[in-house]
């Protein structure tokens, strides 16, 4: 097959209709029987009696129809490409959930003490030596629990910091292509925002910061690539700038899979960072569920990483609480157990190749941006990091917008890129193909982004009605947010 | 999104490159632009100021949430907030429908009436967005 000849990868399917949980079963069923007790009964406290919440009486078979019917509607990594830039959505290996299945790891008791779990504290001090090393720092902590969580762990070290050393400090720098959680982290630490603004080859420039660097600034944050998928050049020089006054630097850890082996954070002199454990080391990824935000740090804030610390005391593991400058706890027990033995295992299995995962994603992503950029426009042509990002621009004069494009992906069998992100580009569409995806697929992604254009010009009705391949049809975003309905009526 | 030359874009007001609107005269109304509220598309939340709050010019007094994002909103001159616009709260699309009436967003008494001399006429503010790629 040629490189980017457009093959049609969606198609339909038979897609059942299920009803809501409580809408099915009947009165009496159950999914399981409880053997007799043999007990006498006794009776409950009265605050404790009562009707209760009417469940739904559902069979088995009833409940697991349910969810499979669900997942039919559902598009995900083990589905097809979903090139969601600066989200990395990475193949998750399944070898991670048999490790995080092994009935040592799944039925260890969060109060069981440390001699009983040696097995648990070993892998947790190897995963925060492994996390320390990757980015070239001294320490880490496995327990915010998730990626903002990490953040705001990583901005509450830099304020116990400058609180313990007497400078009283109010602002915080953050460029324009920040995350949008990143001014929230600051906010909760009580610092105010300066916005630095973008230099004209989409990254920070030197100037900008000895502009906006004085005492009252307790640090920088900054996510290196940045979210134009861009490589921060000056962050090492900008760092010295805002360390000579006193500031520290938190790093934003959600394109670490770009730079795996290749750039050394704690050289640049990055004080803090966090890890997006469901991005850059292949654990699963939200939906709610949980996630993990590791966080490692240099030798400045080591004394405030989160407590109790896994210490290895000859070749026993322990509980370290004495840490009279700790932060405290971020998470109740040792973080979100299970997910971090996904990345342990995830880091194992790959070994050295952890940087060849760097340089594919970066490979894959550049590859895609030379074949889309004479048909896309690209607002900053370089050399891209792990995702590039286009506009809708040379589609606007068919009033074909960004999301169209996105809606028409679907139609072709392609989770969309994300859209309108960064917010520094209008109408972005950033796409990161991350580096688990095969030639094919990206050539196959590149076709369908390719036949979108084409279309945009010749039948673009077929964009703006898309996607009508999906069960349901292009939704009404404006409505939903509007007016909400967040509850099902129960019977 | 608009063609520049689509827009509406009254005389009389003052705009600030931030694309908020204000009246020369009181009652001290701001809203944004018309490029404002079609580069946000629908909006779904707008987050208003107390009353009775001050701010410097250039300072963010609120936000607008749009299904695309959100984006704060600065004030074009230095001022006291003296109303805010509560019909906002039920109804977040006004902003899009007429955002030089029924959508405003605040009323304010400037701190220095001379500040609003800094601000662009509607032909500059036209200017602006032709040639400033926003």
């Amino acid at each position: 097959m040629s490189g980017n000849a457009f093959k049609q990868v969606g198609a339909r399917g038979l897609i059942l209709n299920e009803d809501l949980l409580w809408e099915k079963g009947k009165k009496g069923r159950s999914g399981m029987s409880l053997p007799e007790s043999g007990l006498p009964p006794a009776s409950l406290p009265a605050e404790l009696a009562g009707t209760g919440p009417d469940w739904p009486d559902l069979s088995e078979q009833e409940v697991a129809r349910h969810y499979t019917r669900l997942s039919t509607w559902n598009f995900g990594v083990d589905t097809g490409m979903y090139p969601l830039g600066s989200c990395t959505m990475k193949y998750n290996p399944k070898i991670n959930e048999a490790m995080a299945a092994l009935p040592g790891f799944a039925q260890a008791h969060p109060l069981l003490p440390a001699e009983a779990t040696q097995g648990e504290l070993r892998l947790l001090h190897e995963l925060e030596t492994y996390l320390a090393e990757i980015v070239g720092l001294k320490a880490a902590s496995l327990q915010p629990g998730a990626g903002a969580h990490g953040e705001l762990c990583g901005m509450l070290m830099i304020a116990a910091y400058h609180r313990h050393h007497g400078h009283r400090k109010t602002k915080v720098l953050l460029p324009d292509t920040a995350h949008g959680t990143n001014p929230a982290s600051a906010s909760m630490c009580g610092f105010s925002e300066v916005k630095v603004p973008l230099g004209p080859k989409g990254f920070m420039e030197r100037s900008a910061i000895e502009k906006l660097m004085d005492d009252d600034v307790a640090g920088l944050m900054v996510t290196n690539p940045n979210t134009l998928g861009l490589f921060e050049c000056e962050l090492a020089e900008i760092i010295e700038l805002v360390h000579q006054r006193g500031g520290l630097v938190y790093a934003d850890g959600a394109n670490l899979n770009a730079i795996m082996g290749y750039a050394d954070l704690g050289k640049m002199g990055v004080d803090v960072v966090h890890y997006n454990v469901h991005k850059t080391l292949s654990t699963p990824h939200g939906g709610g569920g949980p996630g993990a935000g590791p966080v490692a740090v240099g030798e400045t804030l080591l004394p405030y990483l989160p407590g109790p610390r896994v210490v290895k005391n000859g070749d026993r593991y322990e509980w370290n609480e004495d840490l009279p400058l700790s932060i405290g706890r971020m998470h109740s027990f040792y973080g979100q157990f299970r997910v971090l033995v996904r990345a342990y295992a995830y880091i194992l299995s790959m070994g050295a190749e952890l940087k060849k995962a760097s340089a594919l994603a970066v490979l894959n992503a550049n590859y895609i941006k030379e074949k889309l950029k004479g048909t896309f426009e690209l607002p900053f042509d370089q050399p891209c990091m792990h995702e590039c990002v286009f506009t809708d621009a040379k589609q606007q004069p068919y009033k074909i917008s960004t999301l169209d494009i996105a809606k028409g992906l679907i139609d072709m069998g392609f989770h969309p890129p994300t859209v309108f992100f960064p917010l520094v580009v209008s109408n972005a569409i950033m796409i990161e193909p991350t580096e688990t995806e095969s030639k094919e697929d990206i050539d196959a992604f590149i076709a369908a982004m390719l036949e979108i254009a084409r279309k945009a010009e010749s039948s673009p009705e077929t964009l703006t009605s898309a996607p009508v391949m999906t069960k349901v049809r292009r939704l009404d975003e404006t409505t939903a947010a509007r007016h909400p309905r967040l509850t099902g009526d129960m019977r | 999104m608009k063609d520049i030359k689509d827009l509406n874009l009254p005389e009389g007001l003052k705009y600030d490159v931030e694309h908020e609107w204000i009246a020369t005269a009181a009652p001290f109304r701001i809203g944004v632009s018309d490029f404002a509220q079609d580069a946000l598309g629908d909006l779904t939340y707008v987050e208003l100021p107390e009353v009775g709050a001050t701010f410097a010019k250039g300072d963010e007094f609120g936000t607008l949430e749009s299904t695309k994002s959100v984006s704060p909103l600065f004030l074009p001159v230095a001022g006291e907030i003296t109303a805010v616009n509560e019909k906002l709260n039920d109804d977040p699309g006004l902003v899009n429908s007429d955002p030089y009436g029924e959508g405003w967003i605040v009323e304010i008494t400037p701190s220095d009436a001379a500040q609003l001399e800094t601000l662009m006429d509607v032909a500059a503010y036209r200017k602006h967005l032709e040639t400033a790629g926003h």
